[in-house]
């Protein structure tokens, strides 16, 4: 019975390991640059600076450093209307891009810890995975 | 002395303006004969539209809703075909056959799976619009292969007044394997028969490994497309990389150069080519240095703007301006900003009343109206 159950456990913690991100932080920042790379750099731009009044930044942005999971909720359901960024106002649309769950955890990653900016935070899939469209409203 | 150094301040000046901007400079009028009214408001990103008449239009939402537009409503038009949803990708589109009164055949361009790898590419649909839905959905073109990558799906349409479609697809975020080589799809500019078919005369036609289709190439990404009132032309506009968007005149079987020439660079500020000119590589009818992200674009024939007749009409994404272009003596004379400020403009069209319409992100489209 206790090996049973020891096994079980061990094909649990396989499973979950797989179906869950096991990447590191910094194997995340790195896909994530990727990503950026793809679907955001045209707006954001390579410094992260964006363009003032139309594409906030992300560089020291406090929306985006001090707001993770409304963040993310922008990337995964897209972000229409007013929003303060570093005391100026933008008012535009970013579109929901396509991402998948992991790929806006890396995206994230990268974001937030490049161009100097840098968090504890560490998201993961499964974060992404729980962000409900509501807190966007 | 003096006039040496004279000489030398004006050569070095020429070199910064060249490298800096290309002329003529944007103009923002300091009063403005025109304002708009909103047709209809709440699309996101307004992508494609077609008008019906004077009273009823279509519009594309590029998440992937065909709007059918009347007195403000908007309705959503059902059967579409799937539609791949990423980056740059998704509903882009909608035009309407010539003979539309006749046939309600519209054409779609769209960015789809279908077959093949993960990921999607662009693709162009023919259907028949019966009341409020699609029938008859047909495939007229897929371009392959499937990608997960972003950017440069295009993609506009037009036609000519020889029985042909043409439609734009962009590179696919693989600039080194795409452009230019005509046996590969994406930038490309392509020329299809109304029914789809290949037109005998396309200019590939006779190489068997290219792809029959494609009726220029070396594009980067064009998402405006117009004929020319006059001349009957395809005129394009696409987005270079920093700098660098181009305006080209459509001729057969060109290469327009991307990426092998361009006056643009990477966002990143590195190089991508020293070169802005080639043999065999066609310049650009007009680029614009800094990039204004150009999208749509439309001549105003009508007269309802007297001061803007045969002007060229192009969106900036970027500045969230319209930009309207003289063109005299086979070159660009003048460059104004209209309605400054509005909002990322995403289309132009010249409505069959004769009236500017613009696809505003956020907003909607918006008719210019000359002030009383």
């Amino acid at each position: 019975m206790k090996v049973l159950l020891t096994a079980y456990l061990v094909f649990v913690g396989f499973v979950s390991l797989h179906l869950f991100q096991n990447k590191t932080k910094a194997e995340s920042i790195e896909a994530g640059a990727e990503i950026y790379q793809d679907f955001c750099v045209q707006c954001h731009l390579t410094n992260g600076k964006g363009v003032s009044g139309v594409f906030p930044p992300l560089q020291s942005s406090d929306y985006l450093l001090e707001n993770v999971d409304l963040s993310i909720a922008g990337i995964k359901y897209g972000l229409k209307g007013k929003i303060i960024v570093n005391e100026e106002e933008y008012d535009g649309v970013m579109n929901n891009q396509g991402l998948d769950e992991e790929e806006i955890a890396d995206v994230m990653n990268y974001i937030l810890n490049q161009w100097g900016n840098s968090s504890d935070d560490f998201v993961t899939q499964e974060r992404v995975s729980q962000i409900q469209k509501s807190i966007l409203e | 002395m003096k006039h040496l150094l004279s000489l030398v301040f004006f050569c070095s000046s020429i070199t910064i303006g060249c490298a800096q901007e290309n002329s003529p400079a944007i103009e923002t009028p300091t009063t403005s004969n025109y304002t708009y009214e909103t047709v209809v408001d709440d699309i996101n990103i307004p992508w494609g539209m077609a008008f019906i008449n004077e009273k009823e239009l279509l519009v594309t939402e590029v998440s992937g809703t065909l709007y059918h537009v009347q007195d403000g409503i908007k309705t959503a038009i059902e059967g579409l075909p799937d539609i791949y949803v990423r980056g740059q990708g998704g509903l882009l589109d909608v035009a309407l056959h010539p003979d539309f009164k006749n046939n309600s055949i519209l054409y779609m361009t769209l960015a789809a799976t279908l077959d093949g790898d993960a990921g999607g590419n662009t693709s162009l649909y023919k259907a028949k619009l019966v009341d409020k839905h699609l029938e008859e959905v047909s495939l007229l073109y897929k371009a392959t292969p499937n990608t997960k990558k972003g950017q440069h799906f295009g993609s506009r349409i037009a036609f000519d007044n020889e029985g042909h479609v043409y439609f734009s697809v962009g590179d696919r975020g693989n600039r080194d394997e795409n452009p230019q080589d005509i046996t590969r799809d994406g930038g490309k500019i392509y020329r299809l028969n109304l029914d789809g078919s290949i037109p005998e005369d396309n200019p590939f036609v006779s190489n068997p490994n290219a792809k029959h289709a494609v009726f220029s190439y070396g594009h980067r990404n064009p998402q405006g497309m117009t004929v020319h009132p006059k001349t009957g032309a395809i005129w394009v506009n696409e987005h270079g990389p920093q700098g660098g968007d181009e305006i080209n005149e459509i001729v057969k079987g060109k290469n327009f150069g991307w990426p092998v020439i361009t006056y643009g660079i990477n966002y990143s500020g590195t190089t991508i080519t020293d070169k802005t000119k080639a043999p065999n590589m066609e310049q650009p009818f007009y680029y614009w240095v800094p990039s204004i992200a150009p999208s749509g674009m439309t001549f105003s024939t009508s007269g309802i703007y007297p001061e803007w007749q045969d002007n060229l009409f192009v969106g900036s994404l970027k500045f969230e301006y319209l930009e309207r272009l003289v063109i005299e003596g086979g070159e660009v004379t003048k460059r104004e900003k209209i309605l400054d400020k509005v909002g990322r403009v995403r289309n132009v069209k010249e409505g069959p009343d004769g009236y500017l319409y613009i696809g505003v992100e956020g907003k909607g489209i918006l008719r210019i109206i000359p002030k009383e």
